[in-house]
């Protein structure tokens, strides 16, 4: 897989196999927190260390809708550009392209800190297990939501750079 | 009588004046590189500057990275909270 930025406005994700192509078209659902406490307690974090601050309340009340709001905004985004993934011809075996507007790059940002803290938060992952290496090769769904983390983390790493430039 | 409203007054004066912290949390999902970024466009810091507060976290836990007044420190908050940053607002020492 090859990332690069194709001009000014757009960048390219090129070289994507059948198993990265099923990576990426799981960002959304992996940044949804439902069903899990940890995992929306983590995307909603307090504001504030004392359990009974005003700030909390008001937090709740006024802050978190914004904020479900531009986390929604952004999976919506991510879920655009995701669909215009095509066949790249000739390409044997089969792979996929996809060109990304640079202008959507903070939406896919955020979009996959969203994914990857929801999984971590859902499978209760520690810096340790964040930082133990990790296979390709899952031997179970745990296996396989630590490389899903450390792969989206490396699609973010990638973003970062081209908008450094 | 008097002289307990005077107090009073000092006091919410005190509380108003008294500098309130934006803290952010270590967090080991987030990477380094993005928590850099986020301080760099929420407060404005040099690479150098965001960097600093980033291995401030990683290290020691937790950063202060602006005191000021509540009201500027609760937007701070929002926005850190809008990029997944773990931040919180406390009152000074």
């Amino acid at each position: 897989m090859e990332i690069s930025r194709l001009d000014a406005d757009n960048l390219s994700v090129a070289g994507v196999d059948f198993f990265l192509l099923e990576l990426f078209r799981g960002i959304p659902a992996a940044a949804d927190p439902e069903g899990s406490d940890a995992a929306r307690e983590r995307l909603f974090s307090s504001p504030s260390a004392d359990p009974s601050s005003r700030l909390r309340a008001e937090w709740k009340e006024y802050v978190e809708p914004d904020l479900r709001h531009l986390f929604a905004s952004a999976i919506e985004t991510v879920n655009a550009d995701l669909a215009r993934f095509e066949p790249t011809e000739g390409a044997d075996p089969p792979e996929s392209r996809l060109t990304i507007p640079t202008k959507h790059l903070d939406a896919w940002l955020n979009c996959l800190n969203q994914a990857r803290l929801v999984i971590a938060a859902r499978h209760g992952f520690t810096e340790i297990d964040l930082n133990d290496e990790f296979s390709i090769l899952a031997q179970s769904p745990r296996d396989f939501a630590l490389f899903q983390v450390h792969f989206y983390g490396l699609l973010q790493e990638s973003f970062l750079r081209l908008l450094d430039g | 009588m008097p002289e307990t409203v005077v107090e009073k007054q000092t006091r919410t004066k005190e509380a108003a004046e008294t500098p309130w912290n934006v803290v952010v949390h270590n967090d080991p999902v987030n990477l380094m590189s993005y928590v850099t970024m986020v301080f760099q466009r929420v407060f404005g810091f040099s690479r150098e500057r965001a960097a600093k507060h980033m291995l401030e976290v990683h290290h020691s836990g937790r950063s202060i990275v602006w005191s000021g007044v509540r009201e500027l420190g609760e937007h701070y908050v929002q926005q850190l909270h809008g990029y997944l940053l773990l931040a919180t607002l406390e009152k000074s020492d």
